[in-house]
């Protein structure tokens, strides 16, 4: 086969996307993104121009080398002037790779000493990770105003974002490349994660440690927005769940709060109080449901409570056998629950 | 000779390969049949579902399914009253000798539809699979033989014997009369 060489770099350029988008460690949205990707592109070009420094030495000896054989027959007896110029060379080599990789460890230093470092009064977040979705809880001056959601964090933008992770079975790790770096979840010991978001927008977050079966379905979502914007809808969120619009959702409320889905999930204002699963209460704002799975449209609440097992394969959801009218009114209930 | 002995041993390496199966999804018709048990009148004892059978005992011997009985175990509370078998304000779990019965059935019914003196009925809780992984787990707790599967660790200082060990009831001799 001839070689295609534009083929080959058409190819290669749709991995060139990689670079931008709503999750991409290239594409800092933030101060602490930003300066690990400085980071990303320094080690790059310092590290690439070593390289090629070397290439390029080794290819200038290996000619020299070549141009002048027969000269020089007795490698035990070395002419002094060319001894020298070559321990110049080593010694030179050395003395470089000192100060480049003294340089390069202080420069990594810096910028990861100062991710931890933040301007003004940080919002906290509570993110805890199960097998495999994320339990979000806002805090606040008192324990009685703290808000707990799921699959997607709200943050102001300008405010640092105090994140303290835990994990409440398996190691996790929480991972939003636009925004900061990774930073394990571990069960009985608590991290904290600092970031900024500098810009309004959706960052894609994902679990970056294999935690099972469905590590790879376990996202959530970085929504920066305005301020004011936060926290209305920071208030709306404490709210309990909306009542039922109409009769078809008041059917609803009754199989999700009369059938097994109690047991597991709690929907603020009703008898649903269960806390082994996500918090529903506002469940229909949400923009996904389990973990980035499906998003938050009535018909995907539908297959998803028909058949959990179907839709993520060894998730702790089980399937709760319900009617085709039980079905329909609790799905119609969910995607209600703004 | 030589090359019969070889091919035996790669044939036993090839049994190997076999990794336990997870049963993810019950059919929903599997899931009802499972629920036919056919308790005695005092609702201790009786026969177990045909499908149990014919699906080959998986709440019994399969570890998955007994490392979700486990998970169902604390997510579900049993521990507030259970404590983690050695009792506290509900009885003790270890010594396998159980006021409405040990085996499969009885307990499914016990989970099921509650008992006297203060078990609850778990029956619009939870599912019938769960129902059933339960059984599996709890019967591991009140040891009534030894088994090769065992559910997962614990995370925390394990309180106990391990769940897949010899019974207790050797030692224990006849059952304390009531």
């Amino acid at each position: 086969m001839r070689p295609h060489p534009r083929l080959a770099a058409a190819a290669l350029l749709p991995l060139l996307t990689g670079c931008t988008g709503p999750q991409s460690a290239l594409d800092p949205q933030g101060p602490n993104a930003a300066s690990l990707a400085w980071l990303i592109w320094t080690f790059t070009a310092v590290c690439g121009l070593v390289w090629l420094l070397v290439l390029l030495t080794v290819g200038i000896a290996l000619w020299r080398r070549r141009a002048s054989s027969g000269a020089a027959d007795e490698p035990l007896r070395p002419e002094s002037a060319t001894e020298r110029r070559k321990q110049g060379v080593v010694i030179g080599a050395v003395v470089a790779t000192v100060l480049i990789i003294a340089t390069l460890t202080l420069m990594s230093f810096v910028a990861t000493r100062s991710l931890t470092a933040s301007s003004g009064e940080p919002l906290t977040v509570r993110l805890r990770g199960y097998q495999w979705w994320w339990e979000v809880t806002y805090t606040a001056d008192s324990p009685d105003r703290f808000v707990t959601a799921a699959n997607e964090i709200r943050v102001p933008v300008g405010r640092p974002v105090r994140l303290e992770l835990s994990s409440g079975d398996v190691i996790h790790s929480f991972w939003v490349p636009s925004l900061a770096g990774k930073q394990d979840m571990i069960p009985g010991r608590d991290n904290v994660l600092t970031f900024t978001a500098e810009r309004p927008g959706s960052y894609r977050a994902q679990c970056a440690e294999f935690c099972g079966m469905q590590h790879a379905r376990m996202a959530l979502v970085v929504i920066a927005m305005a301020a004011p914007e936060f926290e209305s809808w920071l208030d709306a969120q404490r709210q309990p769940a909306a009542e039922p619009a109409d009769e078809e959702q008041e059917a609803g409320r009754q199989v999700a709060t009369g059938k097994a889905c109690a047991a597991c999930h709690t929907i603020r204002g009703t008898r649903a109080a269960g806390t082994v699963g996500p918090d529903l209460t506002h469940v229909g704002s949400r923009q996904t449901i389990a973990a980035g799975t499906l998003p938050t449209t009535r018909g995907a609440l539908g297959a998803w409570i028909a058949d959990p097992q179907t839709v993520k394969p060894g998730n702790k959801m089980p399937m709760v056998p319900l009617s085709a009218d039980e079905l329909r009114a609790v799905s119609a209930y969910m995607a209600g629950l703004k | 000779m030589r090359a019969v002995a070889i091919a035996g041993l790669a044939a036993l390496l090839a049994a190997g390969c076999q990794r336990e199966e997870r049963d993810l999804r019950l059919d929903p018709p599997v899931t009802a049949a499972l629920d036919q048990v056919a308790p005695m009148a005092n609702a201790v004892g009786g026969a177990p579902p045909d499908v149990l059978g014919a699906l080959g005992e998986p709440y019994e011997g399969n570890a998955y399914n007994l490392s979700e009985g486990k998970r169902l175990y604390s997510w579900f509370n049993c521990k507030g009253c259970h404590a983690d078998g050695g009792g506290a304000s509900g009885p003790a779990l270890l010594d396998g000798w159980w006021r409405y019965g040990s085996d499969p059935v009885s307990l499914f019914v016990t989970l099921r539809d509650g008992r006297q003196n203060g078990m609850p009925a778990y029956g619009d809780k939870l599912t019938t699979e769960q129902i059933w992984q339960l059984v599996g787990y709890l019967r591991t707790v009140g040891v009534s033989s030894a088994s090769f599967a065992a559910p997962s660790r614990n995370d925390e200082m394990q309180s106990r014997p391990a769940e897949n060990r010899a019974p207790a009831s050797a030692e224990l001799g006849t059952p304390p009369s009531r």
